[in-house]
């Protein structure tokens, strides 16, 4: 099987899904000629044509809507916002139309915003944001942030075919430094669905996105000390897989909650309440969180390093709670 | 025609420039008579008797854009409402029982209470639910229109919005999308003169909302908005103009809103001569004296057909009374799909 990249496997699950249904079309700017801001779409205006690879004008909040009427005509539209930053722009589209009107009326919009988010690259405070704390506040969406390529194209094919309006951030940072070979047959991942990255005996990190890799790479050094830290990759945001985070917190009893968005009202928050409320007995120490301090992201190398959270503040707070 | 439990265009039957006057006159006057009635009855009687809780808008005075326009379209047209176009719903076969129902939060309602007043719309009848900011559905009506071409559809969108909403991005970006896309939407802007309280001159600089099509490249004309038949005749045209694949048309209809923005709001920062200005060109009046000037009725018929549309309302508004809460155990269903 050979090596694809997390980007590859993005376009690998919408090209499956363009060639399965009829229905499924592209929307968003820069997506056909150009192949998309980082190329995720390349070479899909000339396998499906401008009918249905759509590039429009620089209008995030008519590219989220159009995908939303078009959906209640039957298609199957897949929105890209260039970045995941500039998704406050069809904010309204999508919280307060796409995400009501199942509950309102009765009326499914199953739409796919794809959203590339995350720093790591100098993006600076304008591209680099991981904003989807904003929607897993929003009943009627579902988030997903897929960690592994082998996820991203399994989630991107549900994402399509779930007949909900599905967000789903595809972290820039992984786009071309995760590979890994999948297989070349037709699959899917569940949405709503988390799974163990590396099982654990004394700990466990709850995590998602980007900073999966950061937890693994922080196992492998907790290893070498004798700490055994098990990794939950929750790869959908909304709704939340329960179950898997706290069947995995009874077995070690002690819970990091890890992300790259900023701390205050973040995804870690929820988590950590549900683990306090639901697996209390279960705790032998405090449900830590880690994640990038309350600021915008800064673009110099030196302050985005110490924005984003790393592999030895995770050793480093994994050691004082295996020690707690 | 008058019976209201059976819509009155079905499928089999378009309306068109064939129809003969008289007939069209007839089912004008019906949803004209029809929607004024439902909603002096929302606003005058059941929300003062605290039976409608909320918000309550209402098209008085305006009533001929919806039912102009909404009798030019054909049946697989999709149209979207503003919250003064209730007249739309009752051509498309919608129910005064259910409308009250709506309003009064009731199971029977197209939102079974999950919203209210005309905050509302049904798939099946290809209506599409008012998003309450203003011009958000713009770029949904730009969507769905491209969506019809994509499918090779020879329907068309009929998207509806006031002068106030031409002020919102999502009204530009939605008008900018279809004129790109070329497609199918005909654009009908109810200008009555306020937005709220705030009047035109405080909204926009220029004079005509129809001065803003040619910055999008796309056809405008501007039509007297209390006239029926000039309604139905500019969409009538700008209907043609879209399922020719000109792309996007845009219909400005002059009117005033003969009533406060909600029914709380007594419209007391309007000046005095302009209700009686805009009073004396109401649109039913006018239409009732076309209609017996060309010897099409006569005053008793049309006190007929009042008198019917009075009882079948009273009637609605006891089946939606009759017509249960919802069951506060429903409060988490439908969210998501959920298993059949």
């Amino acid at each position: 099987m050979p090596q694809v990249t997390y980007l590859e496997a993005i376009r690998q699950g919408i090209r499956e899904e363009m060639t399965r249904d009829p229905n499924v079309f592209l929307i968003g700017e820069d997506i056909g000629v150009y192949g998309g801001a980082f190329k995720v779409t390349q070479g899909m205006l000339d396998e499906f044509g401008e009918k249905r690879v759509v590039d429009t004008p620089i209008s995030e909040s008519a590219i989220v809507g159009a995908a939303i009427g078009a959906s209640f005509m039957g298609l199957r539209p897949v929105a890209e916002m260039q970045f995941a930053d500039f998704i406050s722009c069809g904010f309204d589209q999508i919280v307060n139309f796409a995400a009501k009107c199942r509950y309102r009326w009765n009326a499914p919009a199953p739409i796919v915003v794809r959203a590339p988010s995350g720093g790591g690259i100098h993006g600076g405070p304008f591209h680099s944001q991981n904003p989807e704390a904003w929607f897993v506040h929003t009943p009627g969406l579902k988030v997903v942030e897929p960690a592994t390529a082998y996820d991203a194209k399994g989630l991107i094919k549900s994402a399509i075919r779930d007949n909900d309006p599905v967000i789903f951030f595809e972290h820039k940072a992984l786009y071309r430094r995760v590979k890994e070979e999948i297989p070349d047959g037709e699959y899917t991942i569940p949405i709503g669905r988390a799974r163990i990255h590396r099982e654990g005996r004394d700990l466990s990190v709850i995590t998602y996105g980007a900073m999966v890799h950061v937890a693994a790479e922080a196992a492998e050094a907790l290893a070498a000390e004798g700490v055994s830290m098990e990794i939950v990759d929750l790869r959908t945001l909304l709704p939340i897989d329960e179950e898997t985070v706290l069947s995995s917190v009874r077995k070690t009893s002690k819970a990091i909650v890890l992300h790259e968005a900023t701390l205050t009202g973040g995804v870690g928050g929820e988590i950590s309440a549900r683990i306090t409320e639901k697996a209390f007995e279960h705790l032998d120490g405090p449900v830590v969180r880690i994640a990038a301090p309350d600021t915008p992201v800064p673009y110099s190398p030196p302050l985005e390093e110490a924005f984003l959270p790393n592999v030895a503040r995770l050793v480093e707070r994994a050691r004082w709670l295996a020690a707690y | 025609m008058f019976d209201v439990t059976a819509p009155v265009l079905g499928p089999q039957e378009t309306s068109s420039i064939s129809s003969t006057e008289a007939d069209l006159s007839r089912k004008f006057l019906y949803y004209l008579l029809l929607q004024r009635e439902v909603e002096e009855r929302i606003e005058r009687k059941l929300y003062r008797q605290g039976k409608i809780l909320g918000g309550v808008y209402v098209g008085r005075g305006q009533e001929a854009i919806c039912v102009g326009s909404g009798l030019a379209a054909e049946p697989g047209d999709v149209l979207f409402p503003c919250h003064r176009d209730l007249g739309l719903y009752f051509i498309r076969g919608v129910h005064p029982r259910e409308v009250f129902a709506q309003y009064m939060g009731r199971v029977g309602g197209l939102t079974r209470g999950r919203d209210g007043n005309m905050h509302m719309g049904d798939l099946n009848r290809r209506i599409v639910a008012i998003i309450s900011a203003m011009a958000a559905s713009v770029p949904v009506a730009a969507g769905a229109a491209m969506a019809l071409k994509y499918q090779g559809s020879r329907n068309i969108v009929f998207n509806y919005f006031g002068d106030g909403a031409t002020s919102r991005g999502d009204w530009h970006e939605g008008v900018n999308l279809a004129a790109v896309q070329r497609a199918p939407v005909v654009f009908l802007c109810n200008n009555n003169q306020y937005a709220y309280s705030t009047p035109l001159e405080k909204q926009m600089a220029c004079r005509d909302i129809a001065d803003r099509a040619p910055g999008y490249g796309i056809p405008a004309e501007i039509v007297d908005g209390n006239d029926v038949f000039a309604v139905y005749e500019a969409a009538m045209r700008g209907a043609a103009h879209c399922r020719e694949g000109l792309g996007p048309y845009l219909i400005e209809c002059k009117t005033f809103r003969m009533t406060g923005h909600s029914a709380h709001d007594g419209g007391d920062y309007v000046p005095a001569h302009l209700w009686a200005e805009w009073g004396a060109k109401d649109p039913i009046v006018r239409l009732e004296r076309r209609m017996i000037e060309n010897g099409i009725t006569s005053r008793e018929e049309i006190e007929a057909v009042y008198a019917r549309i009075r009882s079948e309302v009273d009637e609605a508004i006891a089946w939606a009374e009759a017509s249960p809460l919802p069951d506060p155990s429903t409060l988490t269903q439908g969210v998501y799909e959920e298993p059949a």
